[in-house]
């Protein structure tokens, strides 16, 4: 063995050796218990939802929902500063969710007006307001900044509600065209129903005054037609057992907390023993809650959740950091009450766009047809191989096996997670890997019959062959690399697979191959003849 | 062992007849996509599959005359069909968009199908699977299978334009446009369903109809340097037959792995095997007779003296040998 041909034995070997422990120790471990340690483990390839089964979740966040909530916010601010300053105009309105206006200004108080817009409009654009009418239009960076942080606040909040779930392994992404969208992959759970619920819930927690009420009408609530200044009518139940009917509450805008201050929510029992929901405010909003409830007391507190009251009890005293959030709730409404406002509001609402749900049967059913479709292929090819080039057949084969392994290894160690059609890439990276050995033989074939010597042969096979490979392999990687960009989910992995699958045949069908071609070829001066 | 001893076929004589055999499929194809179309499957079409495993064998009648009830029209947009092996008495059912897939509603079809079963009192059974895909998730997936396929085809002409020629660069795209059409015309006659899996095994297509091609074209652009004084026609001729063996072996392994997914991979993969089978065959066939015979067109069959100085390319043999000067020019061998 010459000095060049032991390094690169070495080298082969460390490659092995290496990714074998990586990619397929941990497999033949786990499969037949044997005990290891954790950091060999730990790398293990991990199988995607479609084969491990579990709940595959599309949401779309309203992001709309977060610029109505700032185009609202300086419409009543506007408002609030007009009043103040006794600038009677006929009318402000909001006609989408990123415009408001305001007509009527009287043309005598053009110029104070637009002192007091000045002040609160910052995020907009004011119109000229000809004949004393003013749209004011949300700067679109601030609109695209609104609806990002909702996007981001959202995923947050539902990561939060996830690993309170005690899922393991979630993944939770942003994704589509216009990044509003958040996959959530939730492997080994069956329930979906409960995790959909968990997830949408706006979890909006408010603690209003309540002003009048209950009361089984709208109107019977309103002065002269209208909600008074200030006020709001919000749906409920009365409380009372064994109403299931919906009544109304005035209760006062301002609310005196919300879900924000809630530092902690666990299930609890009232005092009926009935399930309830049990909080701990922050200590901010516990001297909030001590000042309003304190000043309040005799009065009735509503405990609105996403815009319904639960149950509205009378305050008896001063309440500071704990309170109890009762109604007729089961006790698993409860568990899932109490998560979702630990885990705090949504900044918008979400829609559902796709659901999948995976049954761990036929996870199981697709993993043993994906192993029996591989294990197929690969013999079919191997056997194929062997038949038609015999000895260096052999050469071909060993050059599968390590590109198997390379590509396990690979794999494993950057994490990827391994899908049905991740395994179909896996396969036919393989079966078409094996070209590049196909290759490099015929084209040994063709240069023994031009009378060339086996050793000049071999070389020049290589040789001829190389930038024939790196073409075909470049312009391969370039459909796979448009199908990663361009995939979702399942399909990634699969672009993953090929991309690799690309890169560990190169290695072994050029180094791996020839080397063993001079190993076998050893130090022999005269070779008479290959059996290729 | 050789398949070919020293093949010798004239393969640019039956361009004409290849063309006219594949315009014959791309049209037949492209009318049977215009007037039946290639169903779509639940990703880009929207509805809901569910996929209920039975006790007992369930009959499809039975599970259909079930839902026909539940459903409007009497269920005839119902898609029932036996999944998988017939040994774990699966049933797929699928309801195409009701417009209801969305938001709070996006599952009701899905209850509204497991209430019905559970009613007609056909074998208990639980849910192994479900799909429900909103409208607006298919119009998104669409897009992009376009764009990846587009953009890959616009990567690959630009790639073999600086690797080779520009002639060449058409050569593969036209061929591997080619083999788009002709193996969506078969998921059209064979009614696949175009899912995703479908879409990623015509990527893989497109990639590996590439392959194929520079392959030849490599041998083109080696007997161009050698044989300076041949008609571009024949160099072409001889190159393709030079690496027939090869194209027809390595076609071989490939069919052999995509066949072992299609008849072992299970249902899920069915589609995405027969793509790959498909595209196998077509992007050997298109490699043969019609990536070589568009250089031809392009470029015109003259001699190839003046296209001899035009390869871009510096040298073709290999670097890790540094002994490639002391070695003869090859001879062509066809002659």
């Amino acid at each position: 063995m010459g000095n060049n041909t032991r390094w690169k034995v070495i080298t082969i070997v460390a490659v092995l050796v290496i990714f074998g422990a990586v990619g397929v120790y941990p497999l033949v471990a786990a499969h037949f218990g044997i005990n290891s340690p954790s950091w060999l483990m730990d790398k293990q390839l991990k199988l995607g939802l479609d084969l491990k089964g579990g709940v595959h979740l599309v949401l779309r966040v309203q992001t709309d929902d977060a610029l109505r909530l700032e185009t609202e916010q300086t419409m009543e601010r506007l408002r609030a500063e007009l009043q103040a300053k006794n600038l009677p105009v006929t009318n402000i309105s909001s006609p989408t969710v990123s415009q408001f206006r305001v007509d009527g200004v009287p043309p005598a108080q053009d110029a104070a007006f637009r002192q007091i817009a000045a002040e609160v409009d910052a995020n907009f654009t004011r119109g000229t307001g000809v004949n004393g009418s003013y749209l004011f239009t949300m700067k679109p960076n601030i609109q695209q900044n609104l609806r990002d942080e909702a996007v981001v606040q959202a995923r947050q909040t539902i990561e939060r509600r996830v690993n309170e779930l005690g899922v393991t392994e979630p993944s939770i992404s942003q994704q589509g065209q216009s990044g509003d969208q958040i996959l959530v992959q939730l492997p080994g759970v069956t329930d979906v129903e409960r995790a959909k619920s968990i997830i949408q819930s706006t979890g909006l927690l408010e603690l209003k005054i309540v002003e009048q009420g209950p009361s089984p009408t709208k109107e019977a609530l309103m002065q002269n037609g209208v909600v008074p200044q200030g006020m709001e009518i919000v749906p409920g139940v009365s409380g009372a057992p064994g109403d299931t009917g919906t009544v109304y509450y005035l209760v006062r805008k301002a609310a005196a907390v919300t879900g924000r201050d809630v530092r902690n929510a666990r299930p609890t029992v009232d005092e009926n023993n009935l399930p309830a929901v049990g909080f701990t405010l922050s200590s901010e909003g516990g001297a909030k809650f001590g000042k309003v409830s304190g000043e309040n007391i005799g009065r009735s507190l509503a405990i609105i959740l996403d815009g319904r009251v639960q149950s509205a009890p009378r305050l008896e005293s001063r309440i500071t950091t704990d309170g109890r959030i009762t109604g007729s709730f089961t006790p698993e409404e409860v568990q899932n009450l109490s998560l979702i406002l630990r885990s705090g509001a949504l900044p918008a609402t979400l829609t559902y766009l796709e659901e999948k749900t995976i049954g761990p049967s036929l996870g199981a059913d697709s993993i043993r047809s994906g192993v029996l479709a591989s294990v197929v292929g690969l013999l079919l090819v191997a056997v194929f191989m062997l038949g038609y080039y015999r000895l260096s057949g052999i050469n071909a084969v060993v050059a599968l096996v390590f590109n198997l392994v390379i590509l396990l290894g690979m794999m494993a160690y950057i994490g990827a997670v391994m899908t049905l059609p991740g395994i179909a890439g896996f396969v036919l990276t393989m079966g078409i890997g094996v070209d590049s050995n196909v290759l490099i033989f015929e084209r040994i074939k063709e240069e023994l019959e031009a009378q060339r010597g086996v050793r000049a042969s071999i070389n020049t096979g290589f040789g001829r062959v190389f930038w024939t490979l790196v073409d075909t392999h470049i312009a391969a990687l370039i459909s796979a690399a448009f199908l990663f960009q361009f995939g979702t989910g399942p399909i990634r992995g699969f672009a993953v697979t090929l991309f690799f699958g690309l890169a560990s045949n190169l290695f072994t069908s050029i180094f791996v191959s020839k080397t063993l071609f001079e190993l076998v070829l050893g130090h022999r001066r005269q070779v008479a003849a290959l059996s290729i | 062992m050789h398949i070919f001893n020293n093949p010798n076929y004239d393969f640019l004589r039956w361009r004409w007849h290849a063309m006219i055999v594949s315009w014959v499929l791309i049209l037949a194809g492209l009318f049977a996509i215009y007037t039946k179309g290639i169903p779509k499957g639940v990703e880009f079409a929207g509805g809901t599959v569910v996929i209920l495993k039975f006790d007992q064998a369930a009959s499809i009648e039975q599970v259909r005359s079930a839902l026909d009830k539940s459903f409007q029209g009497g269920g005839e947009n119902l898609q029932v069909q036996a999944y998988d092996d017939p040994s774990l008495h699966e049933v797929m059912v699928r309801v195409p968009q009701v417009g209801a897939e969305s938001g709070g509603a996006l599952s009701s079809t899905r209850k509204t199908i497991e209430d019905a079963l559970q009613k007609a009192n056909i074998g208990h059974f639980t849910v192994a699977g479900t799909e429900i895909v909103g409208p607006a998730v298919g119009q998104e997936l669409r897009t992009k299978g376009l764009w990846a396929t587009v953009l890959s085809l616009i990567g690959i002409l630009a790639y073999l334009a600086f690797r080779f020629q520009f002639s060449f660069g058409v050569g593969a795209v036209v061929a591997t446009i080619h083999d788009l059409l002709i193996t969506l015309a078969f998921l059209a006659f064979f009614r696949y369903d175009m899912s995703l899996n479908v879409i990623a095994a015509i990527l893989t297509m497109t990639g590996y109809s590439t392959n194929d091609t520079i392959v030849i074209y490599d041998r083109i652009r080696e007997n161009l340097r050698s044989m300076r004084r041949d008609s571009l026609n024949h160099v072409i001729n001889v190159s393709v037959n030079q690496t027939l063996g090869r194209t027809v072996i390595t076609s071989g392994t490939a069919l052999l792995t995509a066949l072992a997914l299609f008849f072992f991979g299970g249902e899920v993969l069915h589609g995405f095997a027969f793509t790959m089978i498909v595209g196998i065959i077509t992007g050997t066939y298109s490699s043969v007779f019609i990536a070589a015979a568009i250089v031809s067109f392009w470029r015109g069959s003259g001699p190839t003296r003046a296209a001899a100085h035009a390869p871009a390319v510096s040298t073709p043999s290999a670097p890790p040998q540094p002994t490639r000067r002391a070695k003869p020019t090859r001879k062509a061998r066809a002659s």
